[in-house]
Parts: structure tokens; C-alpha cells; sequence
């Protein structure tokens, strides 16, 4: 236990302490999962709601709802489960102490991510349906919405990896924690996209 | 422990069964029981102040034993007996808690069956499954939820005396009541004695509630969908009726009354009220025949 | 001890801190501030409701106040309540030298003052009127704006909450000192997982429906609607899912404080340690299967109800475990009547009846005549009034002393605890019959049958607001000129008393010795080993240094 005479310096010391490098061991990792785990609750909230609606409404979707396309949400879903796999290959690389790779992949995997968002919006331009027609469009707007906000983040927390990982040794084969939180929030949001996808585009093909 | 502290321990528990019986019986805390569904329920609340009653003097007592009995002495800094557990008490007051809550929750399950509270799932539902048993099997997930009734159905129990049918309507801040076998309309609700009633309820604008106090029976009116409540009242007079789900600022303007008549006086009402609405006489002549 | 270690200084309090000390007490003090501002409500509701006729305030502001106060005192005061003494507890009690997200934790402060005044401005634009449960349709179409204020509101300081969670949870299991395992951890602790369990697995799904909702009334969408289409007992589900497990959130820290206050006071240990450990796991998971009690007479057809009677009463059982241990710990002990305990008992007495009035409403038949009416006020401030409440004021004025290093008062806290008792019995025992007769709640206007017992309550309001301010002047009075406090007023055993009073910023000098349990009183610990230390701490629990 350090006993540091200024006060001043305390707010340094704090900080210092929670990236983990001094005294404590990082217990980061532990605390993203907890948040994933609670933001899976939000995820299975918004599903409970749509299956209530689709067991509980006399037709389902509402009538004059029209088809919705597969195309375009298929290729997304492809590209969002293929960049799970990309960025994988990043973090090993990282623990191979290569940082180039590291770049490399985590890049792919942001356009990647950029690319599912283009789709996205091209789907929102597109449909034929407003967030207010009718209770499916609203839980449409609303699910792929909310998972678009994740996914956005998500490239955004790959950017920042991207920029500190020009400064030299800020990242390592020993110190990776922003990498291994990017990577895992990054598989989260991909398995929620499947959930999300069975159910609100597959569920609704009969 | 000696002889004589038994003894003790038994008065006090004879004494602690005697007051909580007696107090289960007469608290005297519910307004008068207006319906078959009221006494029901009244049984099963006085049970339960009996045994909460017994609860409360037990925990209490031993709160307040406590503090006159064993209080630190000025000056003692020694620490108490270092008793950290006590597996057979503990598994008794793990069991009989256990076995209070099963009696208590069998009890309300029969009540509530007598007071056809699992009917409208039993029989209304039934039937429109079997409707929909011929439609297409992706379809029968599909249930229609505005039909689906909710509320207080047709006791099983009791002979079956077809009920007197209300529409009720819910709107803000009053309740407007529909006969359909007459076409009578009131903002009053009048039944008469010793017959099942059955409202279905919907609503017009928010959620409300329709509350009898002395019929112990509540529903929420659900805009959009159908409930429905059914009572057999029991005593003529004039009760409350109240809206107890949060409407708006006049919520507690909400009220209305509900006038148990007697089978004469209900014809003599039901008469001068479609009179007095002008309808065709053949309505009234049919019920005047029932 | 001569060498010189730093302390807070009182700017500190005032600032961003990541200190864990100054972070608690700063949770404790805006709690307590927002409990005056939601009294003062509730002080000018009661007021109205002396007489039957809406003559102080309109029915509006009626409903405006209700909705606020009961949104205030659970959102602003009771859960950041809990947080303030878990905040300031959990790192003292484990042994270590502060939470293990510290900058984490002083933003889930930080979000709490903003967040209360962006409430409380709700008032100039109308503040929301559909209660704190706010069930569409009504929420829709009784003003927009207040009503938006509400659900940004709720969801910063759901945020807040669960923020505050994380850490708890890493803290508590990762951070424990070396020889502490998790069956010697204050039960504190174990109360605290309990919660955060509640918190991290609820709030979220609040936070899904304060989002549909905010959509319905702005964007005019229809999931809650059924003008459009939508249905408003999806809605109902959604939110009890979150707020039943919220009643329990608001209660098991404090269930936690009573864990604590009790043994030392009483001078024995606590009784059935791991009953009490494991029932508070028990009573949150339980908690999670039982949401739709509070809704048996709304849209759930009968097995439902059936279903959630059941799930609910059982959680009678691990409840009913944690009161008879606390009453077996104090039996035969040796009780100091302080005001800290008189208090934790005050607690017992009181939530004993909340308790079991909640299993009466948890029946069906039963609740389908009191639902929505003063018997469930009556409960519901039985067991947040006087559970919560009751305990929370026992957690401190146990530990005042360690907080700000002086002692408190004692003549001034038992006045204290005899106003709050009286005035509490007497506003809240008569809503029972109150609610029986036929009273509902939520209206500014009632029956003038039942005046003459609204005017008790109205009185015994009063007196609960009086016996705020023996407190106020206690707190002052002590911070001013009390009794410096020693390092171990009370003779206990959790490591929070091996440090200073108030703790060095550090929160220890050197690393506390785990030499007993936290509960081992009157056990003979003398024999553990000749270590000069752990003899100097033995003579200051046995009180002969
Ligand atoms: C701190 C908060 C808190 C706590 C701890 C509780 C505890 C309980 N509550 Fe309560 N409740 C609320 C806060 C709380 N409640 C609030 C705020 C509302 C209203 C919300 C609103 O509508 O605005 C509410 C409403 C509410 C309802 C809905 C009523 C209605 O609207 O119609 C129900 C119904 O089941 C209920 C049940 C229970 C039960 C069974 C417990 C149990 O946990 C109690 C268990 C404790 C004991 C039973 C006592 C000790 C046990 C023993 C001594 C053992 C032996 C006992 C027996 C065998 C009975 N509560
Ligand atoms: C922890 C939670 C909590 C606490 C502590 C309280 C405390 C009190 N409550 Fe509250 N209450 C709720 C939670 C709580 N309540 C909830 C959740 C609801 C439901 C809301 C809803 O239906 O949506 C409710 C509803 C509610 C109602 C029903 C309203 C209705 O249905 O119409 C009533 C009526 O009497 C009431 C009264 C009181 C009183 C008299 C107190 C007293 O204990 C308060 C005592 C007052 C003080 C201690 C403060 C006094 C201070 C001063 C006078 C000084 C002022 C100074 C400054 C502002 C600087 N409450
Ligand atoms: Cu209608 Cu309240
Ligand atoms: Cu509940």
C-alpha cells in the first residue's frame, strides 16, 4: 500500500490503479462481462415483447405488411458473422506481439461493420413500411434500431483500438485488454444479430 | 429447561392461539359482505389475520423480551454466548413457514376457483380453440387476444342460473352500463338479489378498474380487450362502485353505485327504465315472463 | 502510529472524488437531500388529503406530487441510499484500499445530482401525473414532456444503478483480501451480491420498456397503445419484471445493515451466518419469478395469477429465515439500547408487518379487493418506510462515528427513533383498515366516511416530519462540536474499525489482520496467537484500552 503524502496526486493514482498497472490486478474483463450480461437483458427484453406481440395478435405481422426482402439482411448477416472470424485473427496475432496483424484484421473487420450499417440504412431507405405503420414496423425499427446503435459502437471501440494501437507498446502479447473487449462486445452484438434476425425476418415467412 | 417454565411456555402458547384466533374472527376491519364471493373471501382473509396475528405476537414478544431481558448491565463489557447456530430451529422455522405459505396458497387457489376466477381459461378458451382447430395449424398460435376473456367467469360450483349479462363501459371519469336483454341504458348499475351477474367490461379511452368493495371482487378495463367479472350478490342494498386503477385526475371522482334490489323491485326498475328510454314493449314483456 | 497519513479534506466532498469514502458519504447526503424534498410531497399530499374534497391543490397537481414523490423516494433515495453504504462499506469490510473501477464509480455518482434536478425541473413544464408505475395508455396522453422527463429520469438512474453494480460485484469477488473466503465475508457483502444480481438482470428490462414508451409518446409508435394497435399489459410485464426485483433492491442492503448492526450491539454473533447468506440469494432469485403479483387484476388470466401467488409466498420462507435469525441473535445477548439499535429493532417490528401484509396481498382472492387501495400503501410504506428506512437510519448512526469521526448524540437519537416510530405507526398502521373499507389510493378526493382516519394519518405525517429535524441538529451538532470518535466505539469486529475514524485515505495504515470472524463475539480468541498487534486490537474490543 503506497502512502502518497499528496493529495492532489490521489486523483492520478486512482486512475493509474484502474488500467491495472499498479497495485491491483485488472479485473476489467470481469466487469465487460457483467455488462454484457445485463445488456443481453435489455436484447431479451425487446425479444419477449416481440414474441408477445407475434403470439397474442390475432394476425401476425399486421395485415398490409408487406413482405420484408432477404437479400439485403442475408449478405449483412453474412458480413457480420465473417468479421467475428476476421477479428479473431487479430487478436492472435496479438498475442503473437504483431502489431501490423493486429491492424490488418481489426481494419477489415471495421469496414466490415461499416459495410453491415450501409446495408442497414440501404434496407431502412427502402422499405416500405415507416417506424409508425404498424406494430411490426415499430418492433422492426425498433430491434434492428437498437442492435444498429450496438453495432455502431462496436466500430467505434474498433477505431479506438485502431488509434492506439499506432502508439508503440501500448498494446502486447501481455496487454490486450482493450483488444479482448472490443473482440468480445464484438461477438455479443453478432449473436444477438442472429437471434434478432431468426426472429424478425425468418419467424415471419410462412 | 425446568418443570415450571414448560408450563409457562405452554400458557403462553394456549394464550397466544386463543388471542389470534379470537382476533382472526373479530377484527372487525372488512365493510359488510354483499355477495357469495365476499364471505369467500372473508374466510380466507380471517385465516390469514389469524395466523399473522400469531406471527406478529411471536416475533414481537420475542422483540420485546429481548430488550427488557437481556440488556447490557452499565459497566459489563463481557460479550453474550457465542451461539452461532441451532440446526433443528432453524429447520423448524424454515418448515413451518414452508407448511403456512402451502395451506395459505391451496386455500386461495380453492377460493378463487369457487369464485370463477380459472373459468374464463377452462371454457370460453376451450371453445375457441376447438373453432380454430380447423384453420390452418400456423394460425392457431394466432389467438385472437380481444376475445380472450379475462376476470372473474362462472363459479363451477352452484346451479347454474343463466346470468343477468351487463355491458360495461369504462370512460373517463364514469362508468356507463348497457342491458342488452332490455336495451337499457344507466349510469347506475341495478341487479337483482340471489342472481348471477355478468359484466363484460371493456373501456374507451385508458385503463380503470372495476372495484366493489362489498363484493371483494376487482377487475382492471382494459381499452381494446374484454374482461369480465361474474358475482352472485347476496343482499340488497346500496354499495359503492369505484374505479381503482389510476384514470386521470378526476380518478377519484370515479364512482357510481351499484343497487341490489329485490327480484320485484329489479323488474319494477328494469320496467320504468326502458319505459323510460321509449323502447318496444315486446322486451319488456319477455322479461316481465322469465 | 506517529507517521502522518493523509485525510479527506472537506473540499473533497464537494468535488469528483474516486475515492470510495467520499463517493458513499456524496450518495448518502444527495439521498438524504432528495428524502426531504420527497417528504416535503408527500407532507403537502397529506395535507390535501385532511379533508375529502381536492380544496389545497388541484387534482392534477395531486397526481403530479404523487407521482413524483413516489418516483423520488424509490429512484433518488432508497437505491442510491443503499449504494451510499455500500459504496463506503464493501471496500472497508473486504479490506482493501478502494472498489475496483473507482473512476467508474464516481460517474455513477455523478449521474444521481444532475439526473434528480433534471427531474425535479419537470415541474415547469408539468410534471408527469400516472404515477411511478406510469402505465400507458394514461402515460400517453397526460402530457408529454413531464412525462419524457420521467423516462429520461429513470433511465440515468437505472444507468447509475447498474454501473454501481459492477463494481460491487468485481469488488466483492475479486478483491477480498488474501485470507477472507467467502463464507468470512460481513454479511454486508453477501447482500450487496444479492442485489446487484437484482440490478444488473432487471434494470435493463426496464430500461427496454422506458424506451418502447418513449417511442409510444413521441414518435407515435403503438407497442403500448391499443388505439394503434399495441397492448399496455405488455407493458405492465415489462416494468414489474424490473420493479418487483426493485423492492427487493431497495431492501436487502438494508437487510445487510441490519446483518451487521445487530451482532455488535447485542454483543453475540450472528445467528445461522450461512441461513442468512444464502436466503438473501434465495430471496433474489425468487424475486425474479414473481413480477406479475402486481398485476392479479389486470390482464392475466387466472393460471397466471394462480402461478404468481404461489412463486411469491414462498418467498415468505427465506425472508421468515433472516427474521428469526436476527431475532435469535439478539436473544440472550447483551444489548446496548443505543440509537443505532433501537432502530435496527424498529426495523424488525415494523417490517415483520409489511412482510405479512405483503403475503396476504400476495393472494389473489385478497388482493383482488385491497389491490390498488390504502391497505397496499399501508404495506408498501411498511416495508420500505419501515424496513428500509428503519435500517438506514441504523446504518447511521452506527457508523457516523467511522464516517466523520465524531460521535453522535445519543439523548437526541433516541428522540429521534421515538418521533419516527410513533409518527410512522401512526400515519401508515391506519391505512390498513383504511384501505379494507374501500378507500383507493391515488385520489385526491375520497369519501368523506373515511375523514376522520385520514386526519390521523395526516397528524401522524406531521410527526414524521418533526422528527426529521432531531436528526438534522444531531448531525450538525455532532459534525461541529462532538465527542471525537475512537477507531472502535462500538467494540466490533468488521474490519472497518481496525482503521482510523474517519479511515486515512488509504483506509488502512498497514494491512488489517483478519485475527476473528466478523461475528465472533464472546468467542475466546485469545489463544489465536501472540502476535503484539492482534493483542492490542482483543483489548480494544474487550474495551479495556
Ligand atoms: C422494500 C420493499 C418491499 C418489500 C420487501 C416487499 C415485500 C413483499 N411484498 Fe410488496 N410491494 C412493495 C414493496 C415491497 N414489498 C411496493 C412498493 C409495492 C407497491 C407498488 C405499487 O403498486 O406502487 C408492493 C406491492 C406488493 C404486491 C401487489 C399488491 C397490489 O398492488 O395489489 C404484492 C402482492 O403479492 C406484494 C407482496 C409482497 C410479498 C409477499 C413480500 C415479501 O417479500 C414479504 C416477506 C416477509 C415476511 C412474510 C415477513 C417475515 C417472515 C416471517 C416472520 C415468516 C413467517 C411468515 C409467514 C409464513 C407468512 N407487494
Ligand atoms: C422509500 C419510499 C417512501 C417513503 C420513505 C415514503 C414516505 C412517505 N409517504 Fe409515500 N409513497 C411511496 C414511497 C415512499 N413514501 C411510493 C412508491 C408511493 C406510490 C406512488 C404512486 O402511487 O405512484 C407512495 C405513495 C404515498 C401515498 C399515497 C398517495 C396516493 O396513492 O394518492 C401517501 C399518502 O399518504 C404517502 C405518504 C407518505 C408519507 C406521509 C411519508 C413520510 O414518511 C414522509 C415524511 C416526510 C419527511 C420525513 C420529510 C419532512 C421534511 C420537511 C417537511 C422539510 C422539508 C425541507 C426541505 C425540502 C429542504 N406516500
Ligand atoms: Cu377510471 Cu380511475
Ligand atoms: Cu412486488
Amino acid at each position: 500500500m503506497q502512502s502518497s503524502a499528496v493529495n492532489e496526486s490521489q486523483v492520478v493514482i486512482d486512475s493509474q490503479q484502474e488500467s491495472g498497472h499498479h497495485g491491483h490486478p485488472d479485473h476489467r474483463m470481469f466487469g465487460i462481462i457483467l455488462f454484457l450480461i445485463s445488456d443481453s437483458m435489455t436484447f431479451l427484453g425487446f425479444f419477449t415483447a416481440f414474441l408477445i406481440y407475434r403470439a397474442i395478435m390475432p394476425v401476425w405481422p399486421p395485415e398490409g405488411t408487406p413482405e420484408l426482402e432477404l437479400l439485403v439482411p442475408i449478405i449483412n448477416t453474412v458480413v457480420l458473422v465473417a468479421s467475428s472470424f476476421v477479428m479473431h485473427k487479430g487478436q492472435v496475432a496479438l498475442k503473437k506481439n504483431d502489431i501490423k496483424g493486429l491492424q490488418l484484421w481489426f481494419g477489415i473487420t471495421a469496414v466490415m461493420g461499416v459495410a453491415f450499417l450501409l446495408g442497414q440504412s440501404y434496407e431502412y431507405f427502402n422499405a416500405e413500411f415507416g417506424l409508425t405503420t404498424n406494430l411490426f414496423a415499430s418492433c422492426f425499427y425498433a430491434l434492428t434500431g437498437f442492435h444498429g446503435l450496438h453495432v455502431t459502437v462496436g466500430v467505434l471501440l474498433i477505431l479506438s483500438v485502431l488509434w492506439r494501437s499506432r502508439t508503440e507498446g501500448h498494446y502486447s502479447s501481455s496487454s490486450h485488454f482493450g483488444v479482448e473487449a472490443a473482440e468480445i462486445y464484438w461477438h455479443f452484438v453478432d449473436v444477438i444479430w442472429l437471434v434478432l434476425f431468426i426472429l424478425v425476418y425468418l419467424l415471419q415467412m410462412s | 429447561m425446568n418443570i415450571p417454565s414448560n408450563i409457562l411456555t405452554l400458557i403462553l402458547g394456549v394464550a397466544l392461539t386463543l388471542i389470534s384466533l379470537w382476533y382472526g374472527q373479530n377484527h372487525g376491519l372488512m365493510p359488510v359482505a354483499a355477495s357469495q364471493e365476499a364471505s369467500e373471501v372473508d374466510g380466507l382473509f380471517n385465516l390469514m389475520m389469524t395466523i399473522a396475528t400469531g406471527l406478529f405476537l411471536i416475533v414481537e414478544g420475542a422483540i420485546v423480551y429481548s430488550v427488557i431481558k437481556f440488556r447490557r448491565k452499565e459497566g459489563d463489557l463481557t460479550d453474550g454466548p457465542p451461539i452461532e447456530g441451532n440446526v433443528p430451529l432453524e429447520i423448524l422455522w424454515t418448515a413451518i413457514p414452508t407448511v403456512i405459505v402451502f395451506i395459505l396458497a391451496i386455500y386461495s387457489f380453492e377460493v378463487y376457483n369457487t369464485m370463477g376466477g380459472l373459468d374464463p381459461m377452462a371454457s370460453h378458451d376451450h371453445q375457441q380453440m376447438m373453432a380454430e382447430e380447423t384453420m390452418e395449424s400456423s394460425q392457431l398460435l394466432a389467438m385472437d387476444n380481444s376475445r380472450l376473456a379475462l376476470g372473474l367467469g362462472q363459479s363451477p360450483e352452484g346451479e347454474q342460473t343463466p346470468p343477468l349479462e351487463v355491458n360495461v363501459n369504462g370512460i373517463q371519469y364514469a362508468w356507463i352500463f348497457n342491458y342488452p336483454e332490455t336495451g337499457t341504458v344507466s349510469g347506475e348499475l341495478h341487479v337483482p338479489v340471489d342472481r348471477p351477474v355478468k359484466l363484460n367490461m371493456t373501456a374507451g379511452d385508458v385503463l380503470h378498474a372495476f372495484w366493489l368493495p362489498e363484493f371483494r371482487i376487482k377487475q382492471d378495463v382494459i381499452p381494446g380487450r374484454e374482461s369480465l367479472l361474474t358475482f352472485t350478490p347476496t343482499r340488497t342494498g346500496q354499495y359503492p362502485v369505484i374505479c381503482a386503477e389510476l384514470c386521470g385526475a378526476y380518478h377519484g371522482g370515479m364512482k357510481t353505485t351499484i343497487t341490489v334490489h329485490s327480484t320485484e323491485d329489479y323488474q319494477q326498475w328494469i320496467q320504468d327504465n326502458t319505459f323510460a328510454q321509449v323502447e318496444t314493449d315486446g322486451d319488456v314483456a319477455l322479461i316481465g315472463d322469465r | 502510529m506517529e507517521q502522518v497519513h493523509p485525510q479527506r479534506k472537506w473540499q473533497d466532498y464537494f468535488g469528483f472524488s474516486t475515492d470510495h469514502k467520499v463517493i458513499g458519504v456524496q450518495y448518502l447526503v444527495t439521498a438524504f437531500f432528495f428524502y426531504l424534498v420527497g417528504g416535503a410531497m408527500a407532507e403537502v399530499m397529506r395535507t390535501e388529503l385532511a379533508t375529502p374534497d381536492p380544496d389545497l391543490v388541484q387534482p392534477e397537481f395531486y397526481n403530479q406530487l404523487m407521482t413524483m414523490h413516489g418516483s423520488i423516494m424509490l429512484f433518488l433515495w432508497i437505491i442510491p441510499a443503499g449504494a451510499a453504504f455500500a459504496n463506503y462499506l464493501i471496500p472497508l469490510m473486504i479490506g482493501t484500499d478502494d472498489m475496483a473501477f473507482p473512476r467508474l464509480n464516481a460517474i455513477a455518482f455523478w449521474i444521481i445530482p444532475p439526473g434528480g434536478i433534471f427531474f425535479l425541473c419537470s415541474f415547469f413544464v408539468g410534471a408527469p401525473q400516472a404515477g411511478w408505475t406510469s402505465y400507458p395508455p394514461l402515460s400517453l396522453v397526460s402530457g408529454v414532456w413531464g412525462e419524457e422527463i420521467w423516462i429520461l429520469s429513470v433511465l440515468l438512474l437505472g444507468l447509475s444503478s447498474m454501473l454501481g453494480a459492477f463494481n460491487f460485484v468485481t469488488t466483492i469477488l475479486k478483491m477480498r483480501m488474501p485470507d477472507m473466503d467467502i463464507h468470512s465475508m460481513p454479511l454486508f457483502c453477501w447482500s450487496m451480491l444479492a442485489t446487484s444480481a437484482l440490478v444488473i438482470l432487471g434494470t435493463p428490462v426496464l430500461a427496454a420498456a422506458l424506451i418502447l414508451l418513449s417511442f409510444d409518446l413521441i414518435a407515435g409508435t403503438a407497442f403500448f397503445n391499443p388505439a394503434g394497435g399495441g397492448d399496455p399489459i405488455v407493458y405492465q410485464h415489462m416494468f414489474w419484471f424490473y420493479s418487483h426485483p426493485a423492492v427487493y433492491i431497495m431492501v436487502l442492503p438494508f437487510f445487510g445493515v441490519i446483518s451487521e448492526v445487530l451482532p455488535v450491539h447485542a454483543r453475540k454473533p450472528i445467528f445461522g451466518y450461512r441461513a442468512i447468506a444464502y436466503s438473501g440469494l434465495a430471496i433474489s432469485f425468487l424475486g425474479l419469478i414473481v413480477w406479475a403479483h402486481h398485476m392479479f387484476s389486470s390482464g392475466t388470466p387466472g393460471w397466471l395469477r394462480m402461478f404468481f401467488m404461489a412463486t411469491t409466498m414462498i418467498i415468505a420462507v427465506p425472508t421468515g429465515i433472516k427474521v428469526f435469525s436476527w431475532c435469535a441473535t439478539i436473544w440472550g445477548g447483551k444489548i446496548s439500547l443505543n440509537s443505532s439499535m433501537l432502530f435496527a429493532l424498529g426495523f424488525l417490528s415494523s417490517f415483520l408487518i409489511g412482510g405479512l401484509s405483503g403475503v396476504m396481498v400476495a393472494s389473489v382472492p385478497f388482493d383482488l379487493h385491497v389491490h390498488d387501495t390504502y391497505f397496499v400503501v399501508a404495506h408498501f410504506h411498511y416495508v420500505l418506510f419501515g424496513g428500509s428506512v428503519f435500517a438506514l437510519f441504523a446504518g447511521v448512526y452506527h457508523w457516523f462515528p467511522k464516517m466523520s469521526g465524531k460521535m453522535v448524540n445519543e439523548t437526541l437519537g433516541r428522540i429521534h427513533f421515538i418521533l419516527t416510530f410513533v409518527g410512522f405507526n401512526l400515519t401508515f398502521l391506519p391505512m390498513h383498515p383504511l384501505g379494507l373499507q374501500g378507500m383507493n389510493r391515488r385520489i385526491a378526493l375520497y369519501d368523506p366516511k373515511f375523514q376522520a382516519m385520514n386526519e390521523l394519518v395526516t397528524i401522524g405525517s406531521y410527526i414524521l416530519a418533526v422528527s426529521t429535524f432531531p436528526f438534522l441538529i444531531n448531525i450538525f451538532w455532532s459534525l461541529w462540536k462532538g465527542k471525537k470518535a475512537p477507531r472502535n466505539p462500538w467494540r466490533a469486529l468488521t474490519l472497518e474499525w481496525q482503521t482510523s475514524s474517519p479511515p486515512i485515505i488509504e483506509n488502512f495504515e498497514e494491512e488489517p489482520v483478519l485475527w476473528a470472524g466478523p461475528y465472533d463475539y464472546g468467542i475466546d480468541t485469545e489463544s489465536v496467537d501472540g502476535d503484539e498487534e492482534v493483542d492490542d486490537m482483543l483489548a480494544e474490543v474487550a474495551g479495556s484500552s
